[in-house]
């Protein structure tokens, strides 16, 4: 079903078993890293982390399969797209220029337009598991109690628990909209022209948005009734206080960016890794 | 002496958006450990005296108060929702809702967080209350695992957390199929004596209510209390009728029968009823009706053959359904949540395709047609109304479908005007739809899809949340409808609505037809009825206890006997 497009399933391995904060903070450095670095040695260096965690972690092909066609589509896209407007930016990069093929007097492949963008390729593939891993691997309310942790305000916290465990439910009740919307033949399909059907997506988000509303008007109602807000202060049942694990991983990730900042700089000598020098 | 725990004393309440106070002249005192239903008619002020003793009012509603309402001693306005919350616990209207955590635990823990305290303890109370409820061994499982009945159970332990003094259910039974009710009821009435609470029950529907015991029904009619009696003296007293509210079942069959209901009789509920009394007049009545002639056999309209259908290869859905729908029926799809039934809905709709199996329209396969081809025989109107309407003006709401398929502007305006005559909406043409009540609603979606001219109606729980009053106008609006031609199927467990309205009822558990009959037949069959939580109709009851024994019989005697009452009436 479409609406297990980001369903929350507890699984008991030691990625799932870290605490949400740790899960943020390994994302936000490793995906830092991977993003300022062109060296490919680096990027497969996370990429094969990356998927390793992945596979640990006991997700299966199944939940992510959506995700991934997405994004494998996106990358195909991005790929095709920068050879046909920047055929020659690796050799700008890189200073050098080794022909491969010659299709025409513009569309040159060289060795070094190759690297760039098998790079660039790598860079995005190793980037995906780390946010799919942060997606499915976090119970919202733990990662809502481990932001509080670090003082952030509860109400802000609560805000980003509730948004992530409704989204599946108002995913839901816009297929049904859909559905219904169909049937009074609206068509959604690529057939119908692009102006049509942006028009007919707003002819659904009117009654979503008004269900929406409602739901958002009895949650409210329950929450006040059972005592949000009374306090400056609250505490978390599903709170995970940071374990022995979670400095370990925090450390891990810290230390692989170290690395590649490092190569980057004292090696490198820039973002770029020049093997054609 | 009892303690008082709720007083309103010379009580109005008016909502700023309002023109007319919601509550006057409030008059009520409810003693500790009693046991309490409000019932009225949608819109009466029953919601809104519930607002008043949780504290939504005046903290969360704001509006002009007069008079005063305490709790256990504090006027209501000098405190706070915080402080009221510890003494009364609300259970809402929408288990799914109110659903705030992310597994049981969690949700039941929801107020001790608040309350800022150690994790370890909360999850001891949690453990604690959970058990209480028999959800202790479901701690971590997501509301979406749960049933209905699992969900509300949870909300209610997230309200005994605090140990209230003052349990309030804002219409509990809304969302559950018959069963499941009956089972909350119960649950209401064990925590109740186990733990000496005092409980509120706001609900129309007085007979699944009364299935327990309740000491005092507060009856609320047009902002004002106008009954404050035992469920005997209320049942016998003939003022509900009037004010829109359905009085049980078994009651109406005494009447037509010509008895007189006194209090003495103990008609509050079936189980007290003092039937040896007045039996053989009742006997008397059942013999005297005749059965009415069978309608003739019209060609088959709908029939699906071997149908399944499954989402995922672990689980089926639908397993080999077979059923014929007649031409001109009005047919009742029953079932409990999750049994399928709505699934069933979304494959006759083309929603999603079938694995197995084939669906004819007049004896032609539908295999291979597109929603868009299928909405031309078969129309589809959601439960909430709220889904469908996307326009701001009801001309064009109803206009839309046509407009989709590109009919001519003044074809349209010749149709749109036929559906909102036929809905009783002409009056409203020009209006937007948000000065609509919420059944107005129902109708506009109603003729958005009649518009179109289907020959078959689909309706999931066309009736849901409303009371006797719209209920009765929603379906006699619906039967004559089918009288003038449209066969309707109708997804519901409103047991009421089955056995009045639609001759013949399919009933789906766990994915397989079940039954297949008259709805007579299905709500007399006990094996049936248990097997697809349903709850056999007291009317049914009352024939057992007055020795009847064509049970059947009996109850089409008194469908027959009611349709007769209303045409007079009309």
């Amino acid at each position: 079903m479409k609406s297990k497009l980001f369903d929350y399933v507890e699984r008991d391995n030691w990625v799932y078993n870290l605490s949400g904060l740790t899960k943020l903070i390994g994302f936000i450095l490793l995906t830092f890293a991977s993003m300022y670095t062109y060296d490919i040695r680096c990027i497969l260096g996370i990429l094969i982390l990356s998927f390793t965690v992945l596979k640990m972690s006991g997700i299966t092909f199944s939940q992510i399969k959506m995700m991934l066609y997405y994004v494998a589509a996106f990358l195909l896209l991005n790929q095709v797209l920068t050879f046909l407007l920047a055929p020659t930016y690796g050799t700008e990069i890189y200073g050098t220029s080794h022909e491969i093929i010659r299709f025409s007097e513009r569309y040159v492949l060289t060795q070094e337009q190759l690297l760039y963008q098998v790079t660039k390729l790598f860079k995005y593939v190793s980037v995906i598991p780390l946010g799919m891993l942060f997606l499915l691997t976090t119970n919202p309310s733990e990662f809502a109690s481990s932001l509080n942790g670090v003082k952030i305000s509860y109400r802000g916290c609560y805000a980003v628990a509730l948004t992530l465990r409704y989204f599946p439910d108002i995913l839901r009740d816009y297929n049904d909209i859909s559905l219904a919307q169909q049937s009074r033949g609206l068509d959604m399909s690529k057939k119908e022209k692009t102006s049509t059907r942006i028009k007919n997506v707003l002819n659904i988000c009117v009654p979503l948005i008004f269900s929406t509303l409602q739901r958002i008007d009895v949650i409210s109602n329950a929450m006040d009734l059972r005592g949000f807000g009374k306090h400056k202060k609250r505490t978390w049942y599903a709170r995970k206080p940071m374990q022995k694990s979670d400095y370990v991983c925090l450390t891990a990730c810290a230390g692989v960016a170290l690395v590649v900042f490092g190569i980057a700089m004292f090696i490198n000598g820039g973002r770029f890794w020049n093997p054609f020098y | 002496m009892k303690k008082p725990l709720i007083q309103f004393k010379d009580f109005s309440f008016q909502y700023f958006s309002q023109a007319e106070p919601t509550l006057q002249d409030i008059n009520l005192t409810i003693y500790e450990g009693e046991k309490v239903l409000i019932v009225g008619p949608s819109g009466s002020g029953k919601s809104t005296l519930g607002h008043c003793i949780n504290g939504l009012i005046p903290f969360a509603y704001k509006g002009e108060i007069k008079g005063s309402v305490k709790i256990d001693g504090v006027e209501t306005r000098e405190a706070n929702i915080f402080k009221l919350s510890k003494k009364v616990g609300t259970v809402l209207q929408d288990s799914d809702g109110q659903f705030i955590g992310l597994t049981v635990g969690e949700d039941i823990a929801f107020a001790l967080e608040n309350d800022c305290m150690a994790q370890d303890e909360m999850r001891e109370t949690v453990q604690k209350v959970a058990d209480m409820v028999d959800m202790g061994r479901l701690l971590s499982s997501s509301p979406y695992e749960l049933s209905g009945g699992q969900k509300q159970r949870v909300a209610f332990a997230g309200v005994m957390v605090h140990d209230v003094e003052v349990l309030l259910f804002d219409e509990p039974l809304a969302n559950l199929d018959p069963a499941t009710g009956k089972t909350a009821i119960d649950l209401i009435d064990r925590i109740q004596k186990q733990y000496n609470k005092t409980v509120v029950i706001i609900e129309h529907r007085l007979e699944d209510v009364l299935y327990r015991n309740v000491d005092r029904i507060v009856v609320v009619s047009e902002g004002r209390i106008v009954a404050d009696m035992t469920p005997d003296e209320l049942i016998a007293s003939d003022m509900l009728v009037g004010l829109g509210i359905r009085e049980p079942l078994y009651a109406t069959a005494l009447k037509y029968a010509g008895i007189k209901l006194t209090p003495e009789l103990r008609a509050g509920r079936m189980e007290t009823l003092r039937l040896d009394l007045v039996k053989d007049q009742l006997l008397e009545w059942h013999l005297s009706q005749r059965i009415a002639a069978p309608r003739e056999e019209r060609p088959t309209i709908l029939e699906a053959r071997n149908l399944s259908f499954q989402y995922t290869k672990k689980r089926k859905i639908l397993q080999n359904i077979n059923f014929a729908i007649r031409e001109g029926e009005m047919v009742s799809i029953v079932g409990t949540n999750g049994a399928g039934k709505s699934t069933l809905a979304k494959v006759i709709c083309g929603f999603v395709k079938e694995d197995e199996g084939e669906l004819l329209y007049a004896g032609e396969s539908m295999a291979g047609e597109t929603i868009k081809e299928r909405s031309l025989k078969i129309g589809y109107v959601m439960q909430n109304p709220n889904q469908m309407l996307c326009k701001p003006m009801i001309y064009d709401e109803v206009a839309l479908g046509l407009r989709n398929r590109g009919v001519p502007e003044e074809e349209i305006a010749e149709k749109v005007d036929k559906a909102l005559k036929i809905c009783g909406l002409s009056p409203f043409k020009k209006w937007p739809v948000s000065a609509l009540s919420f059944g107005q609603k129902k109708r506009v979606t109603i003729a958005s899809i009649l518009v179109m001219e289907p020959k078959v109606l689909i309706l999931d729980e066309p009736t849901a949340g409303q009371d006797y009053h719209h209920y009765t106008e929603i379906m006699e609006f619906l039967k004559s409808l089918n009288d003038q031609g449209v066969t309707i199927i109708m997804i519901t467990h409103d047991m009421h609505l089955m056995l009045e309205y639609t001759p013949h009822a399919i009933v789906i558990s766990e994915g397989k037809k079940i039954g297949d009959s008259t709805a007579v037949d299905i709500l007399t069959n006990r094996e049936i009825a248990e097997a697809a939580s349903l709850k056999l109709t007291s009317l049914y009851d009352l024939a057992v206890a007055a020795g009847i024994e064509d049970t059947a019989g009996f109850v089409q005697h008194f469908i027959d006997y009611e349709r007769e009452v209303y045409r007079h009436e009309k």
